[in-house]
């Protein structure tokens, strides 16, 4: 069992992870040809793992109704409303799923009513949040803090056209600090993680990282 | 002093509202004028003659529609105008319905038809893997336009067969989906690539414009109404500056009054 469930998928992870490095450089129309062969593989893969996601949605929130944790009333809606989206979309006003999609449907209702405004109130909710926040807890506690403060402040102002308004140096002062500071830290960040994924990745191809293989070790 | 620092932060709620709500009662006209980040992608847009290919892959979700959808708008009246035909596509599976809205509806504007002017893909499972896919053979990665219409030998899909034939690619982006644009998009198939993302996305964007890996950027709701005043075509996004403007001198204005408090106060957490 531990050579069908540890060793077989160690095999094909180093298999194919060797074989992908090679292809990336190999511009030889059979290493192209695998590319389109394996891409493709791994879109249909891609499909099951909503599936997966779908399961392990319905089945988190069918255990907090079932065990009554705290908001689980909240879960009740996530089926219904699962419930009624999916009905619909299936329905697809009338002509059901085996057809093409039809336009006008309840389910396109349901997007344009419901999720778009439900999800774009959800992201609004942020500015209040921030505006509470830097009231209550940006502070100019020591050096550091208040070079923050001041950056944010500029950028702040700098990013929307009342920046201008009040000053011209405002926006400038702002592009300065996105172009020089901000720039060195975010390539350093990316290069810091940049060189994780491919140290990770040489641990999974020689079966040093084992943990997508589930038991944690 | 005290009491003004343990403020009810339902009062700051309110103020924030306020800031909102009535600068888009009482409108006041507020100049937009556009970065040169903005600028770079307009300019590659508005260099391509009639005919090209532009790519754009809608890969947000209702959450960020008011940031992005504008751009979207603005990016397809510009091509629209200029008799580029357009390739949508998302890698999100809520952006179909956003997409296709803005791609069916502003082709309208300019007569545009579905497979002769624009093609809409919608959406395919994968990731990067579709971008790869894409980048071998665009009709293997999406057999089917999103009506169910056989993509090979569609006229809007004339000249392209992977993405190496695309004149230019633009990310709509909400998450880290344009690293994959970059990586096993732009650094693999050679093409030049634009991304417009929300606000707080805009900083990550400086180290590829620096490398030359983006030709541009467009950053949260500003960088619509930039390129809408780039079309002359003003809309919801340079409708949008004005509340923008005061909630960011609103938000500076509780930092200062908030840290003078604090200074007043003996520093007390």
């Amino acid at each position: 069992m531990s050579f069908l469930k540890r060793t077989v998928p160690m095999i094909i992870a180093f298999i194919m992870g060797i074989l992908m490095v090679f292809q990336y450089y190999v511009p030889h129309e059979a290493s192209q040809n695998l590319l389109k062969v394996v891409t493709r593989w791994g879109m249909i893969i891609s499909g099951f793992a909503m599936f997966i996601g779908a399961y392990s949605l319905f089945h988190l929130h069918w255990n907090k109704i079932k065990l009554k944790v705290s908001g689980w009333g909240y879960s009740v809606f996530v089926f219904f409303g699962a419930g009624i989206t999916i009905i619909f979309g299936l329905y697809n006003g009338g002509e059901f799923f085996w057809n093409d999609k039809q336009v006008g449907t309840m389910f396109d209702w349901l997007f344009d009513y419901v999720q778009v405004p439900a999800g774009a109130t959800i992201f609004s909710i942020l500015a209040f949040f921030m505006a509470s926040a830097a009231y209550r807890t940006f502070r100019a506690r020591n050096k550091e803090a208040t070079i923050l403060l001041i950056s944010a402040i500029i950028v702040m102002l700098g990013r929307v056209p009342i920046g201008t308004m009040i000053s011209q140096y405002i926006p400038i002062a702002a592009d300065w600090i996105m172009s020089v500071p901000n720039l060195a830290a975010k390539r350093a960040i990316l290069i810091g993680v940049s060189i994780g994924v491919i140290a990770t990745s040489i641990k999974i191809i020689f079966g040093i990282e084992r943990a997508y293989l589930g038991g944690g070790d | 002093m005290e009491k003004l620092l343990k403020i009810d932060r339902r009062i700051i709620f309110v103020l924030v509202a306020l800031a909102v709500t009535i600068p888009l009662l009482f409108r006041f006209k507020m100049a937009v004028p556009p970065t040169k980040h903005v600028k770079s992608m307009y300019d590659k847009i508005d260099s391509l003659p009639k005919g090209s290919h532009v790519l754009i892959s809608f890969d947000y979700d209702p959450s960020s529609k008011e940031e992005l959808q504008p751009m979207a708008l603005a990016l397809l009246h510009h091509c629209f105008k200029k008799d580029i035909k357009v390739i949508g596509m998302t890698l999100y599976p809520a952006g179909t319905g956003l997409a296709e809205k803005a791609i069916k509806e502003t082709g309208k504007e300019y007569g545009k038809k579905s497979g002769k002017d624009y093609a809409f893909l919608g959406f395919k499972a994968g990731s990067s893997l579709v971008i790869l896919n894409m980048g071998e053979d665009i009709y293997s990665a999406f057999q089917e336009d999103f009506y169910g219409k056989k993509t090979a030998g569609m006229l809007a899909l004339k000249g392209v067969s992977s993405l190496r034939e695309i004149d230019y690619a633009v990310n709509l982006t909400a998450g880290g989906i344009y690293e994959a644009w970059i990586v096993y998009g732009r650094e693999k198939y050679h093409f030049d690539l634009g991304v417009g993302c929300t606000a707080v996305m805009g900083p990550e964007m400086y180290p590829f414009i620096q490398s030359n890996q983006l030709t541009g950027f467009m950053g949260g709701l500003k960088g619509a109404a930039e390129y809408e005043t780039l079309i002359d075509h003003k809309d919801r996004a340079a409708a949008g500056m004005s509340p923008q403007s005061v909630v960011h001198v609103l938000v500076v204005c509780f930092i200062l009054f908030g840290n003078f408090l604090y200074f007043a106060s003996g520093r007390k957490q």
